[in-house]
């Protein structure tokens, strides 16, 4: 099946050129962090994670979000998903790659990066991370690869392999509870010392997931000529508006305990994040308009789904619209806010903002591009057999 | 066989390409077994025979790390009623004190790179930022 | 493709799993590693008379075992004095060739001051008094009997030592996530973002440096212990004994005669990581 990759118009090559030339600066990037150190980012004492450990968080949820279709289709049956869970799981297998390059990016000692499993410790919720992240890594390559398989000499996938995809569904809830509890768990840091940062988490991954995949299906509509549906699609959106609203309202209910409680330390992050946090006659709310940005999108999103249903309007235009402004909604409130929101005051009550370098940029940009490559190549071999089975 | 005129010749130069290492070093005396040395202020004795250190000075070192710092376990080893303090700084150094004799003549002869002088001091380095009062 | 091949490539995938998973396997069933850090629940024999004891009561602390090294600073010894705060820090960075690198992004500290409300913000600086005010106060790592840093680690690369207490740091271990620092809500954690040689003025030939991609954090002086001497800015204040060191669990220690007689504060009690620093404010 690897050799459809090596087969594609001149679109294919171009966009596979343009990724790769992010991978090289962000290659050269990492090549000047790895020789020269780590003094190349913007982290610092106070912030000392930043961007990677971010992208990182996002991306988990990004995996996880696959679950929305192969839950559907595997456990409740719904055939009109049968053409979309191998997308779910090759964007899975794509974002999980991404989150462990982003672990080596961001630890100073990647050399001893095996000290995870020589040195294996079950109190550490990032050993538990690692366990998850493999495992559930290795149950998306095998599922999608037998089943691809499968379809495409056109017979029923093994029975074996349905173990494997019924054992991935709580591996996918699993990876994201405990990238949550990364965060949650630690003392002194008010912002994530709360319950509800998992099921946000998974709220958001929810909504975040799904609206990637249909936006590929729209991309893929137009350049590869593979449709998934307008069913799928459309009940698609019904699952990223319920998944953002949870998400909304579940941010809303952080607003009220820090706020009606009156706490200073459950406060202060939101406070930091949405209106600026002012400190010795200085204001720093350089996140400010990211978070608002976050909003408006993630509420104009939720509004463009609201009128399509209503008035039954459904161009894949506006589909796609809505759902790129949830995706970056959510990639700006996760992937940025929560993380640097809940480090902008230190443990001795300082206030430091956090400005990425370029060459952290880069870095990430670089990795990012590495995802796309893969979720590209990965899709171009999925829609390769779809169309040889129709042929 | 086809081809016999070109592969044979083909395979003759294959098979001297990769063992190409092998005859180099029989044939050059760029690379001879180093001669490590001994401590210059003339120490007899170490905590170990010769040829036991030879052998196994590394696991004896990361023993040495493991029972000083998460053991606790820091007392001092008496070999021949001489006192040694467990550490590479602390005890090897005192009398092997050039590093660039002893130490690396060897690891640079097997191509191995120990991240021990990443953090511990050499005499040589130690004295460079010494107080100077 | 060819079934021998299929076959091949299968039992080679089973067994690379296998090969990476064994070694965690085999650590987790032979070492007691499931255990939680800090050794309660497991009562030594000789402990058990003392333990009875403290069950009878309510809300009483069980009663503890082993050493625990701890440190009582009585701040009013210090007041009006920043040039002993600048000193005991000093000391204590040149002991340990901590590299003085400017500006708080990369620098890195073990020992050194702030103000009350950044020591202590959990208790209210309002309207303060003067002294409270003026002065600053000297911060350190807390040596945690219930450390969240140890707890986060997931390496073992920081660790409570058995015989004194003292949360302890392996450099060799250490892979530099920087959860340990995400974990201490006392900020006493600093990471190597460079290499931190240049930036050492003089050597300490008795103690190594640091690498770059390492945590590291004041040690309770593990190594001057280990040669009989006291820390060394327990030393270095000494002639007039604002800092006092020794065994908590110890009934007829100095620093628990100290503590019995001054009423003390800790950093942030609330989050139940039992610091061992005292401060007299």
């Amino acid at each position: 099946m690897i050799e459809k990759v090596l087969k594609g118009n001149s679109n294919y090559w171009m966009w596979l050129a343009f990724l790769t030339a992010f991978i090289a600066v962000g290659a050269i990037c990492y090549l000047r962090q790895f020789l020269f150190g780590m003094y190349l980012t913007g982290m610092g004492r106070d912030l000392s994670w930043g961007l990677y450990i971010s992208q990182f968080t996002f991306l988990v949820g990004v995996a996880a979000g696959g679950l929305m279709l192969v839950l559907p289709y595997y456990i409740h049956n719904y055939k009109i998903f049968g053409r979309l869970t191998i997308l779910g799981e090759f964007l899975a297998i794509s974002a999980l790659i991404m989150c462990l390059m982003f672990i080596m990016a961001d630890i100073g000692q990647p050399l001893r990066g095996l000290n995870m499993i020589l040195h294996p410790t079950p109190n550490s919720m990032l050993f538990w991370d690692m366990v998850v992240l493999l495992g559930y890594l290795t149950l998306n390559v095998i599922c999608g690869w037998v089943i691809l398989t499968a379809e495409r000499k056109q017979v029923k996938p093994p029975k074996w392999v349905y173990i494997f995809v019924y054992v991935s569904i709580p591996f996918a809830v699993s990876i994201h509870t405990v990238t949550a509890m990364l965060y949650c768990g630690l003392p002194g840091r008010h912002f994530w010392l709360s319950a509800i940062t998992a099921p946000r988490f998974l709220a958001s991954a929810f909504a975040a997931g799904p609206a990637l995949i249909v936006i590929a299906c729209l991309i893929m509509k137009r350049v590869a000529h593979f449709d998934a549906g307008k069913e799928a699609i459309n009940k698609l959106t019904t699952i990223i508006m319920y998944a953002a609203i949870i998400n909304a309202f579940f941010v809303c209910l952080e607003f009220f305990v820090g706020y009606y409680s009156n706490i200073p330390g459950h406060k202060y992050a939101l406070q930091y994040l949405f209106f600026g946090l002012e400190h010795n006659g200085h204001v720093y709310n350089n996140l400010v308009p990211f978070m608002w940005s976050s909003t408006l999108l993630c509420f104009g999103g939720l509004g463009l789904f609201a009128y399509m249903k209503i008035s039954k309007v459904n161009t894949d235009l506006l589909v796609g619209i809505g759902c790129a402004m949830i995706f970056i909604a959510l990639w700006l409130d996760k992937g940025l806010g929560f993380v640097m929101g809940g480090l902008a005051v230190n443990p001795l009550h300082e206030i430091v903002e956090y400005y990425p370098t370029a060459n952290e940029i880069g870095i990430t940009l670089g990795i990012w591009a590495t995802g796309l490559l893969l979720v590209t190549v990965l899709y171009k071999i999925a829609v390769g057999v779809e169309h040889e089975v129709e042929a | 066989m086809y081809n016999k005129r070109t592969i044979i010749p083909g395979l003759a130069i294959f098979v001297l390409f990769v063992t190409f290492p092998l005859w180099f070093n029989a044939f050059s005396t760029a690379s001879t077994v180093p001669k490590t040395e001994l401590p210059p202020g003339g120490e007899k004795q170490c905590v170990a025979s010769a040829s036991e250190m030879r052998a196994s000075h590394m696991a004896l070192l990361n023993e040495w790390r493991d029972e000083v710092l998460r053991d606790g376990g820091r007392i001092a080893v008496t070999v021949n009623g001489k006192e040694y303090r467990k550490g590479l700084q602390m005890a090897c150094m005192q009398c092997h004190t050039n590093k660039e004799k002893f130490c690396d003549s060897c690891h640079e002869y097997v191509s191995v790179t120990p991240y021990c002088w990443d953090c511990h001091l050499t005499p040589t380095a130690a004295a460079e930022k010494k107080e100077t009062h | 493709m060819d079934k021998q091949r299929r076959k091949f490539l299968k039992i080679a995938g089973a067994a690379a799993l296998a090969g990476i998973s064994a070694p965690v396997v085999v650590k987790l069933t032979s070492s007691p590693a499931l255990a939680s850090s800090t050794g309660h629940g497991e009562t030594p024999a000789h402990a058990a008379p003392a333990d009875a004891h403290a069950a009878t009561g309510h809300g009483v602390e069980e009663a503890p075992t082993g050493v625990r090294l701890g440190m009582l600073i009585d701040m009013r010894k210090l007041y009006g004095h920043p040039e002993l705060l600048e000193k005991l820090a000093a000391v204590c960075h040149k002991v340990h060739n901590v590299p003085e690198i400017d500006g708080a992004k990369s620098e890195i500290k073990w020992l050194w001051d702030v103000p009350f409300e950044n020591a202590f913000p959990e208790h209210s600086a309002y309207h303060a008094s003067a002294i409270t005010k003026e002065n600053n106060y000297l911060v350190l790592c807390n040596q945690c009997d219930e450390p969240p840093c140890v707890r986060v680690c997931p390496t073992k690369a920081t660790f409570k030592m058995p015989t004194t207490g003292v949360v302890a740091m392996d450099y060799h271990r250490c892979i530099g996530c920087r959860f340990c620092m995400m974990g201490c809500p006392y900020g006493a954690r600093s990471f190597n973002w460079m290499d931190p040689r240049p930036y050492i003025k003089e050597y300490n030939a008795d103690f190594p440096t640091r690498m770059r991609g390492v945590v590291e954090k004041c040690n309770f002086c593990s190594e001057r212990l280990a040669l009989g001497l006291e820390p060394a800015c327990v030393e270095a204040v000494k002639d007039i004994g604002a800092i006092v060191f020794g065994d908590l669990n110890d009934p007829n220690s100095e620093i628990r005669r100290r503590l019995d007689q001054d009423h003390t504060i800790q950093r942030k009690p609330s989050l139940g990581t039992k610091p061992s620093v005292f401060y007299i404010v």
